[in-house]
């Protein structure tokens, strides 16, 4: 299995996985099939089990239950130096006493790869090192042990590269470079990419598909469009993009929509695009679907309309700006609206009316109640917050 | 130089302090002071009195201050058998001592890190030697060896010793010694090594093709270079001066006299103090160069 470069990459198949740790369970059940040369992303917020699913797969951990495919090849009891498989870790794990290209050319000597050096060579030329070959990773800035911790894995060709948060330590600019790097070498050299990360910018610019954990479960998976345009539970919704949800009963069904009563007002939701079509349910809209109006729109079939509302917070961000509109009974709703002329009228404190296209709507399988989803360091908002301090941090130590 | 192995870094006195201040300097006045008093000036009379001549006046025997170099000549030439011999020793106990100390540093620091009661215990032994004299272990292996003691009467049992052979006073007997005392100094730096070694270097190894035994030689040994220089050091240093184990009233005999031995008995029986001078710097002269290489050559300078 070893000694050769994977010739493209491999089906990766988890079937019935659960892990147990003394206390706690990482994973429950999965079962998952990633379909050669695809780029996979793992999506969930710190804690949710992605991490483990990937430390699974590497051979660092044992799974509790349940059998591990590479290739339709049953892995599950093989040493993780015997596995097509690579690792870009969260902490880079570079090997402090080795210089760049040694720590890059150390898998292709344990595979007595004629020509390492060459290879290694040529793989730091494109991450844009080859200048720092000689120095120690501690000579490095994170973003460059990142880069390094990259084409140590890269280079090795395996059939399934795992990447574990591999970006994070990077500045925007860099990032962006890397991400479009890591997709042209994947489509370059068919492996399979399975990507882990917390950021969900990332998994959609990058991934062919996604799956959304939370608490050791998958709770969607399916291409980054379909996951942003029909999200099928609260967390998704939320986690993904941000949602604007109602809850209420089911008051009418017809044969493509049926009819939600939000605090008395009616929103129509399309009947293949719900989960759940009777008693109550959760529905929701993508803040960017939302039209303001000074003045109540018509009623028309296709509408939605909600108001009047007050807009309590306006805040401008260039491409668009963000309305938090207040509406009596359903609360806050957040909207995205483009910097037109118009949007000079819709100041703090305007009464507004908001509308949208029925098929813009969606219903989700569960509640927001449902098992407190919304534990507040999970959110996106903190997770950059973190991220925003780090990078600061890392810029301060540039300096 | 060999001191510099020691210290966490290697140039804090370059690190030029930005304001000038009195402080400092009188901070270290009392460890310069000692420094000077109990380290520089005994060094100084040394290094005078190896140089010293020898001279027949009214009250016999004295010494006089003169630049005698032959004396080291004298000396080397006398001794060599007992430099050599001293060496031979000290390497061969350091190099016992680490395939011992080893492998109980990466047991309490790597295997039983998950296991803190387990790993205090085996600490605990490793150092509990101490709260024993030196001396009193010394003797308790001299009795243990001894001609009628258990470990001659196993070997006789067994067929391996003759009614001839014996144990204590053997080269075998003070490499032995020297490699008990010296254990823990070899083991505790190593541990501390290998205590901060992160697991994840190796799992990285192990992600990257490497087999388990591959990964030890090519990521853990080189990682806990520090603690093997700083163990090493600590055994071999003290070790090449030790006159306690290869005396021939613990548990050497005049054949396995090292180099403390003579310069013992050339300062308090026969008193040839400059001769015991000579030997002492040529002692120290030897450590310090070969240290000095040592060093050098595990490249654990950025290490350190």
């Amino acid at each position: 299995m070893i000694g050769n470069f994977a010739e493209a990459g491999a089906d990766l198949e988890l079937v019935g996985i659960s892990k147990r740790f003394p206390g706690f369970t990482a994973i429950q059940e999965l079962d998952l099939l990633i379909p050669a040369g695809s780029f996979f992303a793992l999506l969930g917020p710190s804690g949710c089990g992605k991490t483990t699913t990937l430390r699974l797969v590497a051979g660092l951990e044992e799974p509790t239950t349940g059998k591990i495919l590479i290739g339709g090849k049953d892995i599950t009891n093989i040493k993780s130096y015997r596995r097509p498989v690579n690792t870009v870790f969260q902490s880079y794990a570079l090997f402090p006493h080795m210089t760049i290209l040694e720590n890059v050319a150390f898998g292709l000597r344990r595979r007595k790869i004629p020509n390492a050096i060459e290879l290694a060579t040529e793989v730091l030329k494109l991450v844009e090192l080859e200048h720092a070959a000689n120095r120690k990773p501690s000579q490095l800035s994170g973003g460059q042990q990142q880069r390094v911790a990259l084409a140590r894995a890269v280079v090795n060709r395996p059939a399934l590269l795992l990447l574990d948060e591999p970006l994070g330590a990077l500045d925007l600019k860099l990032r962006r470079q890397m991400q479009l790097e890591l997709k042209s070498i994947q489509s370059e050299v068919g492996l399979t990419f399975v990507h882990v990360t917390h950021d969900q910018e990332e998994a959609m610019t990058m991934a062919d598909t996604i799956a959304v954990m939370n608490k050791g479960r998958i709770e969607q998976m399916g291409s980054p469009s379909e996951l942003y345009d029909l999200p099928q539970t609260v967390f998704v919704a939320n986690f993904l993009g941000q949602s604007n949800l109602f809850s209420g009963k089911v008051i009418e069904n017809n044969a493509n929509s049926f009819t939600v009563d939000v605090s008395g007002k009616a929103v129509k939701v399309p009947t293949k695009r719900a989960q759940r079509h009777s008693g109550s349910v959760t529905v929701g809209v993508r803040p960017e679907k939302l039209d303001m109006h000074l003045n109540k729109p018509k009623d028309a079939a296709n509408l939605n309309i909600l108001g009047p509302g007050v807009i309590s917070d306006v805040s401008y961000t260039g491409v668009s700006s963000t309305y938090f509109v207040d509406v009596p009974g359903i609360g806050n709703m957040t909207v995205f609206a483009q910097n037109l002329e118009e949007s000079e009228n819709f100041g703090a404190g305007q009464q507004v009316w908001l509308s949208w296209v029925v098929d813009h709507t969606f219903g989700l399988a569960d509640m927001p109640e449902d098992e407190g989803k919304f534990v507040r360091d999970d959110d996106t908002t903190s997770l950059a917050a973190l991220e925003l301090a780090d990078l600061i941090e890392e810029i301060e130590e540039e300096m | 130089m060999a001191f510099a192995a020691f210290s966490t870094n290697a140039a804090p006195v370059e690190a030029a302090p930005k304001k000038r201040s009195w402080i400092a300097p009188f901070l270290l006045l009392p460890g310069l002071a000692y420094l000077s008093l109990f380290f520089l000036v005994p060094l100084i009379a040394l290094l005078l009195t190896s140089f010293q001549a020898t001279e027949f006046g009214p009250l016999g025997k004295e010494f006089v201050y003169a630049f005698q170099w032959e004396n080291y000549v004298q000396a080397i030439n006398e001794y060599m058998p007992h430099i050599g011999r001293s060496f031979f020793y000290s390497i061969t106990a350091t190099i016992f001592a680490l395939l011992i100390g080893y492998p109980l540093a990466y047991l309490m620091g790597v295997t039983l890190r998950d296991f803190p009661m387990w790993k205090s215990l085996v600490l605990m032994l490793v150092i509990a030697p101490f709260f024993f004299s030196f001396l009193l272990r010394a003797l308790a292996w001299k009795q243990l060896f001894a001609d009628s003691g258990p470990v001659v009467g196993v070997l006789n049992m067994l067929g391996l010793f003759g009614p001839g052979d014996y144990l204590n006073g053997t080269d075998f007997s003070v490499i032995f010694g020297l490699t008990y005392t010296f254990i823990p100094f070899m083991t505790l730096p190593i541990y501390t090594s290998l205590d901060r070694l992160d697991i994840r270097y190796l799992e990285a190894a192990g992600d990257l093709y490497g087999k388990p035994a591959t990964n030890f030689w090519k990521v853990t040994i080189p990682l806990s270079m520090p603690g093997i220089v700083s163990g090493t050091l600590l055994t071999f240093i003290p070790a090449s001066g030790d006159y306690i184990n290869a005396s021939n009233m613990f548990l050497g005999s005049p054949s396995t006299a090292m180099i403390g031995n003579v310069i013992e008995s050339n300062y308090l029986i026969t008193q040839n103090f400059p001769i015991a001078a000579a030997l002492s710097i040529a002692l120290m002269a030897v450590i310090l160069v070969a240290v000095s290489i040592y060093i050098r050559r595990s490249g654990t300078e950025d290490l350190l």
